[in-house]
């Protein structure tokens, strides 16, 4: 293999903004307000993804360990910001420190590990490892995180009924509260299951595409995709199963009330 | 068994002295909005006061662990709270919140039959109807055999005919195994026939005690 990777000029990039413009037409002609919107995710998404091409040029140009890691915990800042704006139930401050925790612990635990023990990266800081590693770990993380959250927040809002009975039969909070947070943990989990099962039948995940179209054997890149995909499912698992052990116990105070 | 001294809670209670007596049945009367259900939460210490004392066997709730004294002060909800499963699942799960060791079927059985609910413990609960998850979570509660029953209306979804059966068996059995039940109830009738103490509120204070 090794393949030359076919460089995209500028009208090639503009030609794919026609995809944009079909969407527009579509929007307008049904009369679906959201021409604003797509104006703006298209213009956020091309400015955010410039900028980042350009960060990416500098880190791997000068790897540093120091950079590296302030890459990191942008990234984990950013991510929990997206979480707490994602939930649209109010959100305690309580369970926003537990979201960031868990990010941060569940997260940065699965990428030490990926990195020192799955694939053996010498120097660990290596930023074109590192860095998109950490993204995808991060990112799906969030997702599956986020909708971790939703369930456990509107679970413990709609059922505050049976919560409240079990407390009256003498269940600890952990009781009261087991089947609202295995019910988040399941939904957080899900989604991560279900792309396994269609991974390279129904889509090709984005590593995996990235590698062949960069020139890649086919079977390198899968056992890349393979690794990182048994990475996400362990950091989403890590990451949520941390939030639902903790952030069950901010719905209730120190005597054991629920507070809602 | 409970005294409250000075107690209130937000503008929604305020009870400058009030006793529960020990193995007495305690009914406790009042207009919607009088501050009844949650007297009865302060007491399970669903909530907790913001003002004064309320001791239990002498000792302050604030001393005692919330967990431990409700899984001697059992409270039922007016609403009551049926769980997804069968039958035999919610009067079981009282044990499981409790970590109590489980009773047998034919126990199950008895404490249907005390709430007069034919029904099989293999039964959906969810499907029961508005009265039966009633008697549902009342048997469930009187199987935990606590030493208080805290009962928030719990006939208030019974026919009068009901009603009448279910809260004798209760204050009998209530009798004779010892234990102290108090309830809130809407029924004055109820009250008057089956109390040794009733406790009416209005606007959140105490303005009736009679039996005390």
């Amino acid at each position: 293999m090794g393949g030359q990777v076919i460089e995209l000029q500028i009208y090639q990039l503009a030609a794919a903004y026609i995809f944009v413009l079909l969407l527009m037409v579509i929007v307008r002609i049904k009369g679906i307000h959201r021409e604003k919107e797509i104006v703006i995710a298209s213009i956020r998404m091309t400015l955010q993804l410039i900028l980042t091409g350009y960060i990416l040029v500098y880190l791997f140009e000068n790897p540093h360990p120091a950079l590296v890691i302030l890459a990191i915990a942008v990234m984990l800042v950013f991510a929990v910001s997206n979480i707490i704006k994602r939930v649209k139930t109010p959100l305690s401050p309580k369970i926003k420190k537990v979201i960031a925790l868990s990010m941060a612990s569940g997260t940065l635990v699965s990428i030490i590990y990926f990195i020192l023990v799955v694939i053996n990266l010498s120097p660990w800081y290596e930023p074109r490892y590192f860095i998109p590693i950490a993204g995808m770990i991060i990112g799906n993380s969030m997702t599956g995180i986020s909708l971790g959250v939703s369930r456990l927040v509107d679970g413990m809002n709609t059922q505050k009924n049976l919560v409240e009975a079990a407390l009256m039969l003498g269940a600890t909070p952990k009781a009261a509260s087991k089947h609202i947070a295995n019910n988040a943990f399941d939904s957080a989990i899900i989604p991560t299951i279900n792309s396994m099962v269609g991974m390279g039948i129904v889509f090709l995940p984005g590593l995996m595409t990235g590698q062949i179209l960069s020139g890649v054997s086919p079977v390198t890149a899968i056992e890349y995709q393979i690794a990182i995909m048994l990475g996400i499912v362990g950091s989403v698992s890590l990451t949520v199963i941390i939030f639902v052990e903790l952030g069950y116990k901010t719905f209730f105070n120190h005597e054991h009330q629920l507070e809602l | 068994m409970y005294c409250l001294e000075g107690v209130k809670y937000r503008d929604i209670l305020a009870i400058d002295s009030l006793c529960f007596p020990t193995n007495k049945i305690t009914s406790v009367v009042g207009e919607s909005g009088s501050g009844k259900t949650t007297l009865l939460r302060l007491l399970n210490k669903l909530i907790s006061n913001d003002e004064g004392t309320i001791l239990f066997n002498g000792t302050s709730l604030r001393d005692i662990d919330s967990i431990l004294l409700r899984r001697k002060v059992v409270m039922l909800s007016q609403l009551p709270a049926i769980f997804p499963g069968s039958v035999k699942d919610n009067l079981l799960l009282g044990f499981t919140f409790a970590d109590k060791p489980p009773v047998d079927d034919e126990k199950l059985y008895e404490a249907l039959k005390m709430v007069h609910l034919s029904k099989e413990l293999s039964g959906n609960a969810e499907t029961l109807s508005g009265g039966e998850k009633q008697r549902l979570a009342l048997a469930r509660v009187i199987l935990m055999e606590p030493d208080v029953f805290l009962l928030d209306e719990p006939s208030s979804a019974l026919d009068d005919e009901t009603e009448q059966l279910i809260i004798e068996k209760l204050v009998r059995h209530t009798r004779e195994t010892g234990k102290t039940l108090i309830m809130v109830t809407h029924s004055k009738k109820v009250a008057r026939e089956f109390s040794d103490v009733i406790i009416e509120l209005k606007n959140g204070r105490v303005v009736g005690k009679e039996g005390v």
